[in-house]
């Protein structure tokens, strides 16, 4: 079952470019990414960073300014905006980690905010015009890249890379040790861990995984501007995580698909997508806490037992909520009130 | 000193004057945040939308009911506050049992909602809010003059800052409040009902907020975005200032204004960044903030 609904997405991710615009699903696959770095915060550690646009759009710059001005290859152009996301990611985590829950997202928010200013006005980043035409170049070389088919499979092979790196770092005693962090942190002290070193190691990884997103995403549209590392986008990555499911490794993937469907679909509207984002944040939070994959993960989720019982009883819904009270007598999940 | 920089002493009165209006709105929304957090333990993303929301029902009471300003200076805070109870008694309520970054979350949500309303009707451009006839003309200060209607906006916020930690430090009901902050089951057994507590406290915070739009109006331009930049900035001072401490937030409202103005004499390019620089470095130093305890 499992491996069938794997070889099935992979299926599907490779003829996707022939059945929808490659650059709206090399969008899809850059946001997937970002959404499952920022889930290595919140869905592992427990660290809700609401300044996470900072890393993916300093990198975005760095990779930009270095592909025009430096005249560097694609290779090395990704490489030098990761290291300066990990940087930026040194110096924010030095800071933020200092304080847990709340505190820790005004800060990341305060921090990237700041970042969003001095790119606002730094002379190399072009203010409100963004680095243009950013280059593609060729893969070792070898492989032309200005071929969005071409390239399409280059950004799928590397966000494959980036997922798979992060499942293993989730399920290795490090990853072990961020659950205990994110459910228990006094416990995880109390076993001789020194948890301020491990929120640290994440938050620079989950900046390194950003940057790798963000430099992505600017040699995709050929753009670098303002609106990578505005608190928007810090916004939306923590929808999609939450709309896919935060501490699920398919969850944000899953996400970063529906909320960029969502906006392409919406480009049209004005600002109603904002409108959108903003309802669909009150119904998570409200009712879907664990999001779409979570949810189907859960075996007690009660969104799906209601689900369950609506099909079984459609019409007869003092029956539905009968059954409802039945079940959660025994199971007893709290959470969706 | 100041001849080493080339400024004169009029251009910084003159910033520093800038610098404790801008003050005066930090600190009522500091204030707000600060009251909010203290009982509800909900860092309110909201804030920077009800604070547009207050400058705009402000504006529509004068363009569509011709209401003045005086007014509605009172009917705003009312108004606004009261759909802040709603959303407390019906949304943030349900959320006391859960981790607190769900209630940042669901204001985060709100503020996109409310934001996206205005913006879809109204667009990005601004309303202008004529200043009210008395307040008209300008002040000379011998080294400056100073518009009216500005040494108002000053005035009436410290008075309403300082009423309000007056309220909460010195009263009988403020004492009902600091003690529900520190422990809601005891205050609840000694008969004092501390939901109802708890929604007047988000009501009169949002009702802050509103009222700090509302004398924004005639000095900022009415729009749809004036939330959002001076939100982010406000929880900067929020955390400076000290999570939840009210005389924090007051004192740091208003210094970090003149701060933000003195760097706008002496390094410009700086003045946008400056707060979350101090930010920065206040938590390096004291984690806890300014005016904190420590967590």
């Amino acid at each position: 079952m499992r491996i069938l609904f794997f070889v099935s997405l992979a299926i599907f991710a490779l003829v996707a470019p022939f059945l929808f615009y490659p650059i709206f699903l090399m969008k899809i696959l850059c946001m997937a990414l970002f959404a499952s770095a920022f889930n290595l915060l919140l869905g592992y550690a427990g660290l809700l960073s609401f300044g996470h646009a900072a890393f993916f759009g300093t990198a975005g710059y760095v990779t930009a300014h270095a592909l025009t001005s430096w005249n560097v290859g694609f290779e090395l152009g990704l490489l030098v905006g990761i290291i300066s996301a990990v940087l930026l990611g040194l110096a924010f985590g030095l800071i933020a980690v200092r304080r847990m829950g709340i505190y820790f997202a005004m800060i990341t928010l305060a921090l990237a905010q700041m970042a969003y200013f001095i790119y606002l006005q730094a002379p190399f980043t072009g203010g409100e015009d963004g680095i243009q035409k950013v280059p593609r170049g060729e893969l070792m070389g070898l492989i032309d890249l200005s071929d969005n088919i071409n390239f399409y499979y280059v950004v799928l092979g590397i966000c494959v890379l980036g997922f798979l790196a992060m499942y293993r770092i989730v399920y290795s005693p490090f990853g072990q040790v961020l659950r205990s962090i994110g459910q228990n942190p006094d416990r995880a002290v109390s076993l001789g861990y020194n948890i301020a070193n491990y929120k640290l190691g994440v938050f620079v990884l989950s900046a390194a995984f950003s940057g790798l997103a963000g430099a992505l995403s600017v040699i995709v549209f050929g753009l670098a501007s303002l609106g990578g590392a505005s608190w928007h986008l810090s916004g939306e990555v923590i929808l999609m995580t939450l709309v896919g499911g935060a501490g699920t490794i398919l969850g944000p993937i899953v996400g970063a698909a529906i909320i960029v469907t969502l906006q392409s679909s919406l480009a049209e509207s004005g600002q109603w997508v904002m409108f959108v984002q903003g309802a669909i944040f009150v119904l998570i939070v409200m009712a879907f806490r664990k999001g779409i994959v979570g949810e189907s993960l859960d075996p007690h989720s009660n969104v799906r037992k209601a689900l369950k019982n609506i099909k079984r009883n459609p019409t007869d819904k003092k029956a539905v909520s009968a059954v409802e009270g039945a079940t959660t007598g025994t199971t007893a999940v709290g959470g969706d009130n | 000193m100041l001849d080493v920089f080339d400024v004169s002493i009029q251009m910084v009165m003159g910033q520093v004057a800038i610098g404790l209006i801008n003050g005066s709105f930090y600190a009522l929304l500091s204030l707000g945040l600060a009251i909010i957090f203290g009982l509800l333990n909900i860092v309110n993303f909201a804030h920077g939308a009800l604070y547009m929301l207050g400058a705009f029902v402000g504006w529509m009471l004068l363009h569509y009911l011709g209401i003045g300003y005086w007014l509605a200076l009172i009917l705003v805070p009312l108004l606004v506050g009261m759909l802040g109870i709603i959303m407390e008694r019906f949304l943030i309520r349900k959320l006391y049992d859960v981790d607190h970054i769900y209630g940042l979350l669901l204001t985060f949500g709100i503020a996109l909602m409310i934001q996206a309303l205005f913006l879809n009707i109204f667009g990005v451009s601004g309303q202008r809010y004529p200043v009210p006839e008395i307040l008209k003309g300008t002040l000379n200060l011998s080294f400056m003059y100073l518009p009216i209607y500005r040494g108002w906006v000053i005035v009436a916020s410290a008075i309403v800052c300082l009423s309000t930690w007056y309220l909460i430090e010195r009263t009988k009901l403020g004492s009902y409040l600091r003690a529900a902050t520190e422990n809601p089951e005891l205050v609840q057994a000694f008969g004092i009902r501390v939901p109802i507590l708890i929604t007047l406290t988000y009501g009169a915070g949002v009702a802050l907020a509103a009222f700090a739009g509302m004398m924004a109006a005639p000095v900022y331009q009415v729009s749809p975005v004036m939330g959002v930049d001076i939100v982010i900035i406000v929880f900067a001072i929020v955390v400076i200032g000290g999570m939840g401490s009210i005389s924090g937030a007051i004192v740091a409202g208003f210094g970090l204004g003149v701060v933000e103005g003195l760097t706008r004499v002496f390094y410009p390019e700086a003045s946008s960044v400056v707060i979350f620089v101090v930010m920065a470095i206040v938590l390096l130093v004291r984690p806890s903030g300014l005016f904190g305890k420590a967590a």
